[in-house]
């Protein structure tokens, strides 16, 4: 597969919160590419509008205006059950707080796209095990995550974003809860295991100590691309 | 999900217990307290249900209970006898004595007084004795309950006596009978014996109770003999629903057993069914996190309901258990006999948990579907 095939398609995408003379434009017109078989960073000064556009390219925000293409499928268009089912199967989810589900082991945790999607839970929490397992937590597959530390957790979130082979990851700020050190090692492990060249990941952060880690950076101001450098 | 869902709501063990014991206990309170009611105003008409063996009651036109009667005259008995479709008809007398123990104790007891020559309205459940040696002078048969009062941890023994307003009687018989309301002691005894006992009056006949000949429905007949005596009939289960009527309406106790009743439910809702609100609630960032991920809203509607559905049902599974153990262990009591927690209840009792449940659900999921799945993202 070519290494720069899209993934991500935006085009004049605005997004207002409220109507009328109060409404907040938040995104002002975005044209952005995002290709596969790369990690693109989306950086900016805080309240930019980086999470509503993430949120709008995951689907879960409608744009105001303009068009949008992930994995060729427009999914702005889509009625919200098969909004549904295509995050289901094709994107993947990191988050700063991680959202772990508090009474479901790691294991269980990583496996929840899989029990979404149906499978049995046995067959699914032995996928999460060896995913877990490649992220060096294959000890900690039955602990809870509050006996998980910042950057173990992150991790269990990783295996739950990557378990069912989604070709669009994205992640919002996901070391900005981490200290420097295991920001660093969670960014080493997600490139390490998430590109691949048929899947795009893209990374909001205001974290410039991770950039390194980008391929590709799209910088974002006040509800506009502003540049786009690659590494 | 299903798994999940589980979870979820056991995995905070304290909240889980909460919800079960909140549930529980309005169960049994709600339970308890309706078997109570129940129980209670079913001994009002206690009296009436004893009497097996006559299906027809005629009074007074006025009389609007069984406990407080005017007296019929022996001509009434003689025009029911005469009216066709009555098979036969027989006097009953209802009042009341006072009953004096071999050890002094007293106690004013409900005195029935049943014709001479067959005995019609006794009790068929006999503990101990021969209700025929009723025919004997001088004789009694009493209810368990008032055996025990005067004759207190003693087996059961026939010819013991008491006085009844200062005459010896002896006991012939001992019954079972239903729990009157007052929950005094009922004796048994003839009927011309009964006007003895009380000091004969001219007009005592309480009631006169009566069979319509096979085929002739009952309504029938007591239509006829309404019309053609100008008294009131009335069948059994009729009579015994005007006096639960009547105490249900002149009485304070339906009103106090209903707020009970409603206390139950407040609770029951309230604590309930805002445990499990608070619960969903406080979830909610996890459901925000699934519906992102890509379960959709039906799905997540499925596992609020069977959260709840476990809840209600396991809650109500144990206050109901704990009403039945209840009336289980105190069957043996004669104060409490005739109390039970009837099918009804159970089911009405069901009904309110699981539609306290529900609306309790149906607030829960209507928050997480409004719920923007882009919340994950915000801190
Ligand atoms: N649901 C909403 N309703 C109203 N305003 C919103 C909403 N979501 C975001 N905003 C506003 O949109 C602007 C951009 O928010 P956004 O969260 O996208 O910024 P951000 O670039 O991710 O910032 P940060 O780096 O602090 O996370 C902010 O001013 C915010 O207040
Ligand atoms: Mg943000």
């Amino acid at each position: 597969m070519l290494n720069n095939a899209i993934a991500v398609e935006c085009s004049q995408i605005e997004k207002n919160f409220g109507s009328g003379g109060d409404a907040a434009r938040v995104l002002r017109g975005i044209n952005l590419t995002v290709p596969t078989g790369e990690m693109t960073f989306l950086v900016g000064p805080s309240g930019c509008g980086k999470t509503t556009l993430l949120s709008v390219i995951a689907g879960l925000l409608n744009p105001t205006a303009g068009e949008l293409a992930v994995l060729g499928v427009p999914l702005h268009t889509l009625k919200p059950s098969r909004a549904v089912e295509f995050r289901r199967q094709n994107l993947g989810f990191v988050f700063q707080q991680f959202n772990l589900l508090p009474s479901l082991t790691a294991a269980e945790n990583a496996a929840v796209p899989l029990l979404a999607a149906h499978w049995p839970r046995k067959k699914a929490v032995e996928k999460a095990r060896e995913l877990l397992d490649g992220l060096g937590l294959a000890e900690r597959a039955n602990a809870y995550p509050n006996q998980l530390s910042g950057g173990q957790q992150q991790r269990v979130a990783f295996a739950r974003a990557l378990i069912h082979e989604p070709r669009l990851i994205v992640c919002d700020e996901p070391t900005s809860a981490l200290d420097q050190n295991t920001g660093h090692h969670v960014m080493e492990l997600l490139r390490a295991i998430a590109v691949r060249p048929n899947r795009a990941v893209l990374v909001v952060t205001h974290d410039n100590r991770i950039f390194d880690f980008a391929d590709r950076i799209a910088h974002m101001n006040d509800g506009l691309i502003t540049d786009i450098e690659t590494n | 999900m299903h798994f999940v869902a589980w979870q979820m709501l056991t995995g905070d063990r304290a909240k889980y217990l909460g919800l079960i014991f909140a549930i529980a206990f309005s169960t049994f309170l709600m339970s308890h307290q309706v078997s109570i009611f129940c129980g209670l105003m079913s001994r009002t008409a206690s009296q009436i249900d004893d009497v097996r063996d006559a299906s027809i009651w005629v009074m007074d036109a006025k009389t609007l209970y069984l406990d407080e009667v005017k007296a019929l005259t022996d001509q009434d008995l003689y025009r029911i006898r005469g009216i066709s479709g009555v098979e036969w008809a027989v006097p009953l007398f209802k009042g009341a004595s006072r009953a004096k123990g071999p050890d002094g104790h007293f106690r004013a007891v409900i005195l029935m007084g049943h014709d001479d020559s067959t005995l019609t309205g006794i009790p068929r459940r006999i503990v101990h004795g021969d209700i025929t040696r009723l025919r004997e002078p001088e004789s009694i048969a009493i209810d368990q309950v008032g055996y025990e009062f005067f004759f207190p941890g003693q087996p059961y023994q026939l010819n013991r006596s008491l006085d009844l307003n200062d005459r010896t009687v002896r006991i012939v018989a001992i019954v079972d009978s239903n729990a009157p309301f007052v929950n005094l002691p009922v004796v048994y005894t003839r009927y011309t014996q009964a006007l003895n006992f009380v000091g004969r009056e001219r007009n005592q006949m309480s009631f006169v109770l009566a069979k319509a000949i096979p085929g002739l429905p009952e309504g029938e007949l007591t239509g006829r003999i309404a019309d053609r005596t100008g008294l009131k009939a009335l069948t059994s289960s009729q009579f015994g629903w005007e006096t639960i009527w009547y105490y249900m309406e002149h009485t304070g106790i339906p009103i106090n057993f209903g707020i009970t009743v409603i206390i139950a439910l407040i609770v029951g809702t309230v604590v309930a069914g805002q445990t499990f609100y608070l619960f969903t609630i406080e979830n909610l960032k996890q459901f925000g996190a699934l519906k992102a991920i890509g379960v959709s809203d039906l799905r997540i509607v499925g596992m609020i309901l069977m959260q709840a559905l476990i809840v209600g049902a396991i809650g109500y599974g144990l206050g109901i258990s704990m009403t039945a153990i209840f009336f289980e262990t105190t069957q043996s009591n004669l104060d409490l006999r005739g109390f039970r927690l009837l099918p009804i209840v159970m089911q009405g009792t069901a009904a309110t948990v699981f539609l306290i449940v529900f609306l309790a659900s149906a607030f829960s999921v209507r928050r997480v579907i409004v719920l923007e799945p882009a919340v994950v993202f915000r801190g």
